[in-house]
């Protein structure tokens, strides 16, 4: 262990959670120092939640308010949904990121700042007219200046690096002295560095000299009067890593396209948040995985199309603007009942919108975008590691259905993280579904009985050679038809399919009393703030369940049930009303919805609020 | 768990099956195995049913059984044609063709894979996707009808029509200057290019035969002819009584002759292209142009020439090799386990930091 020797006896506080937000300019390194953070935390066997936040310019001009970028960690000792409503601890590496921040950090709450960065160039670039530093305006806080720039550079001295390579190290310096603070070992850190830069030695030395200094800065100086100490949380037994929203997903279809025996084959277009999921599916080759980086969104749903036509799982991923390119093809899997997974990463919108920021604002688009009377099935996982589970569920409906299946994450999932308990493979089902060999009275759309799935008759197949495509097909036959009795038939037949679904997947589950004066339902990433908000309105006895629906279509049988039980149902939803415009529509309840569209997850305590003023008021107006 | 295989499975024991397969081998397909019980609804007279008859006529001699040939289709008159082949097929939705055939062929490379499109469907809708169909060599045959018109939306104007042509859509004349189809597939890369056309059947069917047996990216053009919406529109080179005056027909190492009496032919006159009379002014063959497949610059040069000014180069313009997109979408699979060997999922899951939470 590198952990130097205590040379001061600094008391320890016991914390049940702390939230830490590290913000810098977007070349600062934020994401990275988060990020390792996090790994530590996970490790040493805390709950965590995580919320990157960056902005969609690359490398915005340094110092300046759109370049900052963020990356907020919640870590405790129990068990935890959200990243937290806001941080306990900002750690401010410029003007930039303390005024783009310094809203979010409570009165009392611990700010840490670079105090080399609060130069005049920089105050006058974010419109400081004095320094925050001197003028007062931050007494409501703990805070703590740290000359951090100096500190790293006299830490690195000897080192043959410029300036500006110094410079790129002060996060590490940072880095290390959280990790004091919060007597963390900087053993997993210093492991990765090695990895990492191992190539280039001077530079894992430089990052690694840093991170010490900043640790030893901690245990010698004397503006820290505590350290604090976040006990492990009492997970559910098993083993357990941290996991991306993203990476779960790519996980998921990796195991789903093994367990259902059929090679993946993933199309797609780069596009925010959802490109980390090519870029993870490209490192599969070694099991099967064909990625193929299209021309644009419609080709990569056209190939996915293909593959799945040939017998492969086919599947392609985007984001709301590809949606909307993908449509009509969509349409065509639909019409030519193939399975396809189509993976939508939602970000706010609409049109190009705000890409890193957060919304869940799709739902409607990917149910009724399409031209005609166009069914298809959606699933949304509701947590990072949720998103493993319900990959796999999309590839099981696809195939037992033969039907498209949309699977609906968002930036919130996709880049926020969390503990996951590692399933057993084995414990996995198996999802294969044969293809269709036998000649003797093959129709390509007779159907299953149950599902009303027709035939997987794949190309190579000897006696069954038939056409498929976008035209209207005759019932059984498949051919060609502009019969009108046939066409309402086939709409009715497409609607049933997808309808039946219902009958193979979990009901839903209602966390709470069966019964009572309000529901809260929700789905998505909204899970997190509104398992917490209900947790907090029980412990005050009030009488408020959560459910939350993971498939958007069909909805579980039980819904309309559910939803029937409650004097009243919240839907919050960082939307303007999606959900609660197909449940209002559908089971005709009285269902109010609670909306906000800032780009960002929803905090615990609004919806608490939310809750609390409908409970009291049950006359209360939308 | 067995690894992830594709692929149609006879019902049949491994024995009957392998007798199944002799059996078949031993029956030669014909033109008719390739008929499908479709009614063929063009309009009477259209080129397209040349291009049907000629294309069943090749399918047999390219040693595929009809359940390993697929054909592809984008939106158009063009788009029917995989009704009418007894083979697998996928009539898709508007210039999009080209991207199922990538994927369809990247996920089964056994495959022989034809798409068939128009010039609308082709190089306006379609246009980017035929762009990276070439440039990667995926490897499927596109066979693009070129009438110059678009025909299944009543007759509009389209990429191919010339300059002011008076539709439907362009009552004063179109003001948007034709593309040339060759001259875009050799841009973008593709590794056989030709051109045929629909009345001129023997050409037609050779032509087609080249195109059966490349491997990689293929891009045809058959002229074809839209007798209701754009009649005649080339007819001015490709009339029997004309024909052989105004077309050359290319042949891979021979010069470039053409002509009634075969007595004209093109030669270089510094960087460009002159029609000459063989025995006048002392020319002989020996000064013409030899055709060279393999040589891009000639075909580039083949695709700018064109009636009334030339005439009407047809046949393979260029045929090179290339590695195709599926083979080296397959290599990189093959290499990655033979590096790391055939991925182990319970290894994935456990990748990177884990811990162990005990009761």
């Amino acid at each position: 262990m590198t952990t130097p020797t205590k040379e001061r006896d600094v008391p320890t506080q016991e914390l049940e959670r702390v939230t830490i937000r590290f913000a810098g300019d977007s070349g600062d390194g934020m994401q990275v120092t988060g990020t390792q953070f996090t790994r530590t935390a996970a490790v040493f066997g805390n709950d965590i939640s995580t919320l990157p936040d960056f902005p969609a310019e690359i490398r915005a001009p340094a110092g300046s308010l759109p370049g900052v970028s963020g990356f907020q960690i919640s870590f405790s000792s129990s068990d935890i949904h959200t990243p937290g409503d806001e941080p306990d601890v900002l750690v401010a590496m410029n003007p930039a990121a303390l005024k783009a921040n310094i809203g979010d950090l409570p009165p009392g709450g611990a700010l840490i700042v670079n105090t080399d960065a609060f130069t005049g160039p920089n105050l006058q670039k974010v419109g400081y007219g004095t320094n925050p530093l001197t003028d007062g305006s931050l007494k409501p806080f703990t805070v703590f200046e740290i000359p951090i720039s100096a500190l790293n550079t006299r830490a690195l001295t000897g080192l043959d690096m410029t300036n500006k390579q110094i410079d790129l190290t002060k996060n590490f310096f940072a880095l290390g002295i959280m990790f004091w603070l919060y007597e963390r070992s900087m053993e997993p850190t210093l492991q990765w560095i090695d990895q990492k830069f191992g190539k280039r030695p001077v530079i894992a030395e430089a990052n690694a000299r840093a991170l010490k200094a900043g640790y030893a800065f901690g245990e010698t100086t004397e503006i820290f009067h505590t350290h604090y100490r976040v006990a492990p949380a009492h997970l559910p037994p098993g083993r357990y890593r941290n996991i991306t929203g993203n990476e779960a997903t790519a996980l998921g279809f990796v195991v789903a396209s093994r367990k259902a025996s059929r090679p993946l084959f993933y199309g797609s277009y780069p596009i925010t948040p959802a490109s980390d999921i090519l870029h993870q599916l490209s490192g599969y080759k070694d099991f099967g995985v064909t990625t193929f980086q299209a021309e644009d969104e419609i080709a990569a749903i056209g190939s996915a199309i293909g593959a799945s036509y040939g017998g492969a799982l086919g599947m392609t991923g985007t984001s709301g603007p590809g949606i909307a390119l993908k449509s009509e093809a969509m349409n065509l899997a639909v019409m030519v009942e193939l399975p396809l997974i189509v993976i939508d990463v939602q970000r706010a919108g609409p049109s190009t919108g705000m890409p890193t920021k957060n919304e869940q604002s799709d739902l409607l688009q990917v149910m009724f975008g399409r031209n005609g009377d166009s069914p298809i099935a959606v699933v949304a996982p509701a947590t990072p590691g949720d998103c493993f589970d319900m990959a796999f569920e999309a590839v099981r409906i696809a195939l037992r259905s033969m039907t498209p299946v949309v699977y609906l994450s968002d930036a919130f999932l996709a880049t926020g993280s969390e503990p996951w308990a590692i399933p057993s493979v084995d414990d996995l089902p198996d999802i294969s579904v044969p293809n269709r060999t036998d000649r003797a009275g093959f129709q390509p759309y007779s159907r299953d009985p149950v599902t009303l799935a027709r035939p997987w008759a794949v190309p190579g197949t000897p006696g069954l050679e038939h056409r498929i495509g976008g035209l209207e097909k005759a019932d059984v036959t498949g051919n060609v038809s502009y019969d009108p009795d046939n066409h309402h038939r086939m709409q009715l037949l497409r609607v049933e399919k997808i309808a039946r679904i219902a009958n193979d997947i979990a009901e839903l589950e209602v966390y709470g009393p069966d019964r009572g004066d309000l529901l809260i339902l929700g789905w998505g990433s909204t899970y997190g703030a509104i398992r917490s908000a209900v947790e907090r309105l029980q412990a005050q006895g009030r009488s408020v369940a959560h459910a939350h629906l993971r498939h958007l279509n069909p909805f579980p049988r039980n819904t309309g049930d559910v939803v029937r039980s409650y004097r009243r149902v919240l839907i919050p939803e960082v939307n303007l009303g999606q959900l609660l415009l197909l449940i209002r529509a559908r089971y005709l309840i009285d269902a109010v919805g609670y909306d906000r569209v800032r780009g960002k997850p929803f905090r615990i305590a609004e919806i608490e609020e939310e809750a609390i003023r409908l409970l009291d008021d049950p006359e209360a107006p939308r | 768990m067995t690894e992830p295989t594709l692929g149609g499975d006879a019902p049949l024991s491994p024995e009957n099956d392998r007798v199944l397969q002799q059996l078949q081998a031993a029956v030669p397909l014909t033109r008719k195995d390739f008929v499908s019980d479709q009614e063929v609804r063009w309009c009477p007279g259209c080129g397209d049913y040349s291009i049907l008859a000629q294309t069943q006529k090749v399918m047999p001699d390219f040693g595929y059984a009809k359940e390993n040939i697929v054909f592809i289709s984008g939106i158009g008159c063009s788009g029917r044609l995989p009704y009418y082949m007894n083979t697998y097929g996928f009539h898709s939705i508007h210039g999009r063709a080209t991207t199922l055939a990538t994927g369809l062929k990247a996920a089964r490379p056994d495959l022989m894979v034809w798409v068939i499109t128009g010039d609308g469907d082709a190089l306006s809708i379609g246009g980017n996707h035929l762009l990276h169909s070439m440039r990667r060599n995926v490897d499927i045959k596109v066979v693009m009808f070129n009438n110059r018109i678009y025909g299944l939306t009543k007759g509009q104007a389209s990429p191919t029509s010339e300059f002011g042509k008076v539709t439907k859509s362009t009552p004063a004349g179109t003001v948007d200057n034709p593309i040339s189809p060759l001259t875009i597939a050799l841009a973008a890369e593709a590794s056989l290019i030709a051109r045929s056309v629909d009345t001129h059947t023997e050409h037609l069917q050779a032509t087609l035969d080249r195109v059966g047996r490349h491997k990689g990216s293929v891009f045809l053009e058959v002229l074809q002819n839209c007798n209701i919406f754009n009649d005649g529109a080339h007819r001015d080179f490709t009339d029997r009584e004309v024909r052989e005056d105004r077309m050359l027909i290319l042949e891979h190492g021979r010069p470039m002759i053409f002509g009634k009496d075969r007595d004209r032919g093109i030669r270089l006159a510094g960087h460009q292209p002159e029609i000459v009379t063989l025995g006048v002014d002392g020319v002989t063959e020996a000064d013409l142009l030899v055709h060279d497949e393999s040589d891009p610059l000639i075909a580039y040069m083949l695709s700018r020439i064109y009636w009334p000014e030339f005439p009407v180069p047809v046949g393979v313009i260029l045929d090179v090799k290339r590695p195709t997109h599926d083979e080296l979408l397959s290599a990189q699979l093959e290499e990655a386990v033979a590096k790391r060997g055939v991925g182990d999922l319970r290894t994935l899951l456990d990748g990177g930091e884990t811990w162990e939470v005990t009761a």
